[in-house]
């Protein structure tokens, strides 16, 4: 039955099984509660849109629990809400999940309802067009909100239109009218594939129970490895350059400030990570936070972060002020990179934030669903089972050098993308 | 030891300190951390006219220094255990948490009790945050849906100082000053008037000596007289249009609700749950996770019938009667009237006919369920003390589950034809113009 089964004795120790068509299972059993996270991540997120239908992943991930083979989207419905289960459908660059939390009495009916959706939906027509209705309002929301505004115009800026990271992960409504039942079996066909699936299960039930219940209800489902994906990664921008996106309906304007950083699997991603903690992160939002928020009172938030990406993803500065502070704000973020570009973190700060970021494993990992979150992203990223406990070895290692480094390679102003959306109407230095 | 009064009920210690500060502690030893939440019983309600936002803003004042932390050393304390640390306001509440590992403890209570005793209130902090405050209010007014709420609340009351939002009206941001919050400050944080909740891989016995240490010399005082405004009758619907620029329509339903106190409060959880789907009762954690509701009555009516593009209701404990609010996102092109018409004709039929048998029993297996999932943190644990302590007693929260396995048919019903009457509604459309 098990292709391979492997446990980790110290720390964690989740179990990791594979079956034998190449679906991975991740399980850690903890008995606090009598209850259960099941998290499935499928390798199917919005970069595998076709570019000719931006949305597609999304959409999958609004029709997929309406209705399979075996059982009608009522049906459905009715077996998750009379066990009080919510399944949570959500789409990121690289996949599509699906997380629910059960009684643990509920966990076989739960999971075997969970790889029904998974392995055969079918999209009914009627289905596919209430759902079209529920996606074109959350595109109109989103075009009615400053941050997405903002946060859509720089990633298109920094990956270009069209590609797998430029496009909006939610399509367009131009793409979205022309989604239909036989492009999302044609994408369902393509991507969700055994060996594309990882199902983490964390909770009342052990490792064991977690496998044969996997194998029961996935180990039958045969199909080829998909193809996998290669994304070509744009080269980063050699001037600063800005746009400004009016709306002037708006009370208070969003600005994404950011640039093209590190591939999760770079040996410097560690420094990186801890140069974006001390620069937006630590406390109330690291220097930016202290310079922008407590120090000259102009937002409510301020911050930065760095995306794990198989490529170079975004580091970002994102804050909201009021259309008067615009201005000044981008000049406090091109002060505060310049700075650390020049001069690096003082010993101070890298080694609180190692303190903070070691400190917290334990917080990270006291939910189901944090630690489920965890051993996704570490079997996602290939970081091994081991990784919470490499963790502190991991950080601790990187050099105040090295960090500094980081911050001369990745936060030139002079080569910044800056977009501000939102009752503004002026220009940008 | 000055702590007078004990008592044991389930996992929870109760002590009374001799200034009236209330301490609940709760030994867990799942994970090796711990957690503090102290707890005032201050909030949007405690304002007068001129004053709105008051307590919020002092809320935020709160992180700004003390006698024994200087202003530069308030990040760092918590930060060094690899903590979190977080409050926030409402209508009925303030509330302040740390959670780390479990060796920063005596940390927490250390900046608890001088949260509590000795903030600064310096003139500039002040300054900084009115700014930071606006920033907070207009950020949320770039939602539609926040701004709608906000008109609601204001016309589903006319007297109840629940009226007016949590941050506060924009004119009164612009003019209270730095006595005005260090007075409202003074008076309201005093140990008579607060809970201290610890949650964690801790000896309960070593947390309670540390907490007599650092706060059994802080002296009680009288918090004097809150308003005690009670909302008069309703005499009609009421109706509120917000107009403004935007791609998108929302519709919002208020209906008074009871207080969590009320022997109606349980079967109104349990019509919500019929209606939107069981959400729990944990404001820092429940809104956080969706609601088991494909099959509720209002997904069927609206969603399912391409009339929304989604659906929430909302119902938790508050210490006077609130209002429970159906909110519903029109799809593009659907005019708010034939959302509001079908939305209406749920309402009315529950009122009419209460529920059925099925959807009690999902209702109340659901509200299980949630309340089993919310208890997956010492920080949620702690909260729910905490939360309940404040809006009533904290043994409430114990008591809940077998207050919903004995929730009728009849009870139900009941609730639903008195609540959800036209004469206790207001209905608020956010009607996108054109320019």
């Amino acid at each position: 039955m098990s292709a391979a089964s492997t446990a980790i004795p110290r720390g964690l120790a989740p179990t990791r099984h594979v079956l034998d068509n190449g679906l991975t299972v991740l399980s850690k059993h903890t008995p606090v509660t009598p209850a259960v996270t099941i998290n499935a991540s499928i390798r199917a997120g919005a970069a595998y849109d076709p570019p000719e239908c931006p949305g597609l992943a999304h959409f999958l991930s609004k029709t997929i629990d309406r209705g399979t083979a075996a059982r009608t989207a009522d049906q459905i419905a009715e077996a998750l809400d009379s066990r009080g289960v919510s399944l949570a459908t959500a789409v990121t660059r690289q996949v599509l999940s699906l997380t629910c939390t059960c009684l643990t009495e509920d966990f076989e009916a739960i999971l075997a309802q969970l790889a029904d959706i998974i392995i055969q939906p079918v999209f009914p027509d009627a289905e596919v067009e209430s759902r079209r209705g529920e996606v074109i309002t959350l595109i109109r929301q989103d075009e009615d909100n400053p941050a997405p505004v903002a946060v859509d115009g720089l990633m298109e800026a920094l990956y270009g239109n069209g590609h797998p990271y430029g496009r909006r992960l939610r399509g367009t409504v131009e793409a979205v009218e022309r989604i239909d039942s036989a492009a999302l079996r044609a994408f369902h066909q393509a991507r969700v594939r055994p060996a594309s699936v990882s199902v983490a299960v964390v909770g009342d039930v052990d490792p064991q129970r977690a496998a044969d219940a996997a194998a029961r209800v996935f180990g039958n489902w045969k199909s080829a490895p998909a193809q996998p994906l290669d994304i070509t990664v744009p080269a980063s921008s050699a001037e600063r350059r800005t746009r400004v996106i009016p709306m002037m309906n708006k009370a208070q304007a969003d600005i994404a400030y950011g640039f093209l950083a590190i591939a999760r699997d770079d040996p410097a991603y560690y420094a990186y990570w801890l140069m974006n903690h001390i620069m937006g992160q630590y406390s109330m939002g690291g220097r930016l936070g202290d310079s922008i928020r407590e120090r000259q009172g102009m937002a409510y938030y301020v911050y930065s972060s760095l995306d794990q990406s198989p490529v170079p993803g975004p580091l970002m500065v994102r804050a909201g002020v009021s259309a008067a502070n615009v201005s000044r704000t981008v000049a406090s973020i091109d002060e505060e990179l310049t700075s650390l570009a020049a001069d690096g973190p003082t010993e101070q700060e890298l080694l609180e934030s190692k303190q903070y970021l070691i400190g917290s494993m334990p917080r990270t990992l006291e939910t189901n669903a944090g630690i489920a979150a965890f051993l996704q992203s570490a079997e996602f990223f290939g970081l091994g089972l081991d990784y919470d406990v490499r963790v502190p070895a991991l950080l601790q290692a990187v050099t105040r050098d090295e960090v500094h480094a980081a911050a001369r390679r990745a936060v030139d102003p002079a080569r910044a993308t800056i977009v501000v959306a939102g009752p503004y109407d002026g220009t940008l230095e | 030891m000055a702590a007078v009064e004990e008592r044991t009920d389930s996992a929870v210690r109760e002590h009374i300190l001799d200034n009236g500060l209330r301490v609940l502690i709760q030994e867990v030893h799942t994970a090796p951390l711990a957690t503090v939440w102290a707890w005032y019983r201050v909030g949007s309600k405690d304002e007068g006219p001129g004053m709105t936002g008051v307590s919020h803003w002092v809320e935020h004042m709160n992180f700004r220094g003390s006698t024994n932390i200087p202003r530069e050393k308030v990040k760092g304390i918590i930060e060094q255990f690899g903590g979190y640390w977080n409050g926030y306001t409402w209508i009925d509440q303030t509330t302040y948490t740390e959670t780390a590992t479990r060796d920063a403890l005596d940390h927490m209570l250390f900046i608890e009790a001088e949260r509590m005793g000795s903030c600064l209130y310096d003139p500039e902090d002040c300054e900084a945050e009115r700014t930071i405050i606006i920033s907070e209010l207009q950020g949320g007014e770039n939602d539609p849906d926040t701004l709608l709420d906000q008109e609601l609340t204001a016309t589903a009351f006319r007297a109840h100082p629940y009226r007016h939002p949590t941050i506060g009206w924009l004119p009164d941001l612009q003019t209270m000053t730095r006595d005005d919050l260090y007075g409202h400050y003074r008076r309201f944080y005093v140990p008579n008037n607060a809970t201290l909740v610890i949650v964690g891989d801790i000896d309960a016995n070593a947390a309670m000596r540390d907490v007599v240490k650092r706060f059994g010399s802080i002296p009680a005082r009288d918090v004097g007289r809150r308003p005690t405004t009670k909302e008069p009758g309703q005499l009609g619907e009421r109706r509120v249009t917000v107009s403004r620029r935007g791609t998108t329509a929302y519709l919002k339903i208020a209906h008074h609700a009871p207080a969590g106190d009320d022997p109606e409060f349980v079967p109104m959880l349990v019509l919500d749950a019929v209606l939107t789907g069981a959400k729990g009762v944990n404001l820092w954690a429940s809104f956080r996770t969706p609601p088991p509701q494909r099959s509720a009555r209002l997904y069927q009516a609206l969603v399912n019938t391409g009339l929304a593009s989604g659906i929430g209701g909302s119902i938790v404990p508050t210490s006077e009667p609130f209002v429970y609010t159906i909110s519903a996102t029109a799809t593009e092109g659907t005019p708010l009237e034939r959302l509001e018409e079908a939305a209406v004709a749920a309402l009315d039929r529950v009122a009419r006919e209460g529920v059925t048998p099925p959807e009690l029993t999902k209702a109340k297996t659901q509200l299980r369920a949630r309340l089993v999932f919310e208890n997956d943190s010492i920080t949620n644990i702690a909260h729910q003390l905490g939360y309940f302590a404040t809006v009533g007693r904290w043994q409430d929260f114990h008591a809940l589950p077998g207050r919903i396995e004995a929730v009728t048919l009849e009870q139900v019903a009941q609730v639903a034809a008195k609540r959800l009457s036209p004469m206790n509604r207001t209905i608020g459309w956010f009607e996108p113009a054109d320019e």
